[in-house]
């Protein structure tokens, strides 16, 4: 396994214009640990799956370098860079049996026969395909012929990078469940630089150490899950993570309250005094109802999820989600109490600190 | 209103669909939740009249549909993979069902006018499909469904392929686009969650037959089958096995005086459903279930935990709020309030147990 660094990394696609295109990808300067779990998470076409086609040298970066553990590879075929791959549709050998088809990367690499059966049993093992070694794999159901792909991008101890791009999108829910907390156990066991490209935040936080979180091209923010829910540095982040995302209210700052539609909000450090573009962001889950105390606001919507409710309640001219416990009661008029340690202020949509740090 | 009677289909003898009865009102959103497989798709393609059942009736306001040609049917069908015309303006696109009913064109753009602006799409009338995102490529799909004024829509996964937030966006907007209609909608879809924030009604489906019907809230709260309960859970329902034996219950191997079953169930064996959310590190109350089993793996997702256990030899999962990191081997022990389990029988009946 190797660490990765990508050293003032940039793309654009070639256009038929005179001008060359937009940045699909600009300047990037990261370095990824040996051993780590990162996702890449964004909406389409925010750049998450041209940067991992530049690390696994299936794209030629328009500039910057690629380096596995200080080596440049930039000019590097997929093949000469030892990785392997995993991508959202299942790739395998309809001819094949189940257990050839895992066999068939350590074949390539010229493995010794005895060493291939015993790690290809390994694999069957964990994926649960045991008694299934010697079926066709034309006869699997699409989960199934999925759950060999990742297997094959398992099955060799001596890459220098898993990468994969949406493997379980196309997963059915109860087995998505099931494969990620395989994924995550083989992480913690083998520590395989990992980078897993996904849409969906909860296969990113919960597979990852580190989460990239991307938007047009550009990297907002790479933290823990925790801080990426604690302190969105971007109030794309806030809003993109979490369901629902993040309230974001139109505010003003000064000192240790704020203003939202003249309704003033404590907050839990001094800001020096900011007038424009300042928003307020706080999360559905660190607002609650009281009888006496807060904000007074109004019952627009109520909508029982099932595991909790979310209530959407109109204070002054905005709309705040709160998600209530399950089994509690939501009054017409509910008191909104912010937790005060909970709130982020952002200007221009980014993250503005407390005046004394 | 849409009748099915004792509907079956098979194919080269499976059975593709398994003796389903439901009727679904007007204005109302009905949800086909299963699996991949579980027959969702093959009671669509039954409903819109493109297969006909091997047994039993399909009813359109009391009239058979079986047998009556797909176009003399008012209805509308939208896909997991965008379908549009590429060649057409997305103007084009939304009109060309009525075109093909011969509309006028007043009527026409009144109609599309009014679909493109409930959808957002209005900006991009004049652009063809391949110039959109895939949100939006999918909401011309969805628009030339309404301006058709279909009596039934029929969305086959419509969001899967959408990324996540979008999916979220589009999802909360659609029963009311939908329920103005007055039509009959059906969504199949494989994901518990999106049910629950639809509404309206589902059907639990289980190898082509329906396990459970009626409003969401009440199939999610009220399992009356093990697999719809099992169907039904995301994350995953926790089951054990349990036996009955003269009113003390023996759960794998360990006695327990069950106080919340003090009705005596006659003796036999039965399984035990706990939703993940319904597991807390700390007790509850008197009259909680203890689980102890030892930990797996934990997943952070930023404001949840979810962590896996093995108990006695099942794998759990644990949903607790909050950041609890637990190393793998760890052992714990979770409470339940005994009002939130679920029981079955041998046969996966739920036995109701709040007597």
């Amino acid at each position: 396994m190797a660490s990765i660094e990508l050293k003032n990394i940039a793309h654009q696609y070639p256009s038929a214009a005179a001008e060359p295109g937009p940045y699909a990808l600009s300047a990037l300067n990261e370095l990824w640990q040996d051993g780590g779990a990162y996702a890449l998470l964004g909406p389409s076409g925010c750049g998450k799956t041209t940067l991992l086609n530049i690390i696994s040298g299936l794209l030629q970066p328009s500039e910057g370098r690629v380096l596995f553990d200080g080596i440049d590879v930039t000019d590097l075929s997929p093949e000469q860079r030892n990785i392997a791959q995993v991508f959202q549709f299942p790739v395998v050998y309809d001819t094949l049996s189940v257990s050839e088809n895992l066999a068939f990367p350590l074949k390539n690499r010229g493995m010794a026969r005895d060493k291939i059966s015993e790690r290809v049993a390994e694999i069957l093992a964990m994926l649960g395909l045991s008694d299934r070694a010697n079926e066709k794999a034309h006869s699997l159901t699409a989960d199934d012929k999925q759950k060999i792909s990742l297997g094959r991008g398992l099955v060799r101890t001596d890459v220098k990078a898993i990468l994969f791009d949406e493997p379980l999108t196309v997963i059915d829910p109860h087995l998505k469940w099931q494969l990620r907390t395989e994924l995550k156990k083989i992480h913690q066991q083998f520590r395989h630089t990992m980078i897993y490209v996904t849409h969906d935040q909860t296969e990113a936080l919960t597979f990852a150490d580190k989460v990239i979180v991307m938007y047009g091209g550009s990297v907002v923010q790479i933290g823990t899950p925790e801080e990426l829910f604690e302190t969105p540095a971007h109030t794309f982040v806030g809003q993109f993570i979490g369901s629902p995302g993040m309230n974001v209210l139109k505010a003003s700052v000064d000192g240790a309250v704020a203003l939202v539609d003249e309704l003033q909000v404590p907050l839990p450090d001094n800001y020096r005094k900011i007038d424009s573009g300042v928003e307020l962001g706080i999360r559905p889950e660190y607002i609650s109802f009281s009888q006496k105390q807060g904000i007074q606001a109004e019952t627009v919507s109520i909508d029982d999820v099932g595991k909790h409710v979310i209530v959407r309640c109109k204070l002054g001219q905005q709309i705040v989600s709160v998600i209530v416990p399950e089994g509690q009661s939501v009054p017409d008029k509910p008191r909104l109490i912010f937790a005060q340690e909970k709130i982020n202020i952002y200007q221009n949509s980014v993250l503005v600190r407390p005046a004394d740090q | 209103m849409l009748e099915l009677r004792s509907v079956s289909s098979r194919v080269e003898g499976d059975i593709f669909v398994d003796d389903v009865s439901l009727s679904l009102d007007r204005g109302s959103i009905n949800i086909l939740l299963g699996p991949t497989l579980a027959g969702k798709t093959s009671l669509m393609r039954l409903m819109a009249g493109l297969d006909k059942p091997d047994s039993g009736e399909i009813l359109f306001d009391g009239e058979s549909i079986v047998g009556v040609p797909v176009q003399k049917r008012n209805l509308a069908m939208v896909y997991q993979q965008f379908i549009n015309y590429p060649n057409l303006t997305v103007f084009e696109n939304i009109a060309s069902p009525l075109r093909v009913a011969k509309l006028g064109s007043d009527e026409i753009k009144k109609r599309v006018g009014e679909a493109s602006e409930l959808l957002a799409l209005s900006p991009f009338l004049n652009r063809n499909p391949s110039e959109l995102s895939g949100g939006q490529q999918q909401r011309v799909a969805l628009a030339r469904a309404i301006v058709k004024r279909a009596d039934l829509v029929l969305l086959d996964e419509p969001l899967a392929n959408l990324d996540y937030k979008l999916r979220e966006e589009l999802r909360s907007e659609l029963p009311s686009l939908f329920a103005e209609l007055g039509a009959i909608l059906v969504y199949a879809t494989t994901e518990p969650g999106e049910a629950l924030v639809l509404g309206g009604y589902t059907a639990c489906l289980h190898q082509g037959s329906v396990q459970q019907f009626g409003p969401t809230l009440d199939v999610f709260k009220n399992p009356v089958a093990l697999q719809s309960a099992k169907i039904f859970s995301d994350p995953p329902l926790n089951i054990t096995k349990f036996e009955s034996s003269e009113g003390i219950c023996i759960i794998s191997g360990e006695e327990r005086e069950l106080s919340f079953l003090r009705a005596k169930l006659p003796n036999g064996s039965y399984s035990l459903g706990v939703r993940p959310h319904h597991l807390y590190l700390t007790p509850t109350g008197s009259d909680d279930l203890v689980f102890k089993g030892d930990v797996s793996v934990t997943e952070l997702s930023g404001s949840e935990s979810f962590i896996h256990f093995d108990f006695q030899g099942q794998p759990w999962v644990a949903l607790i709020h909050g950041i609890q990191n637990f190393k793998e081997a760890e052992s714990v022990e979770f409470y339940v309030r005994s009002k939130n389990a679920f029981v079955f029988n041998a046969d996966g009946i739920a036995v109701d147990i709040k007597l």
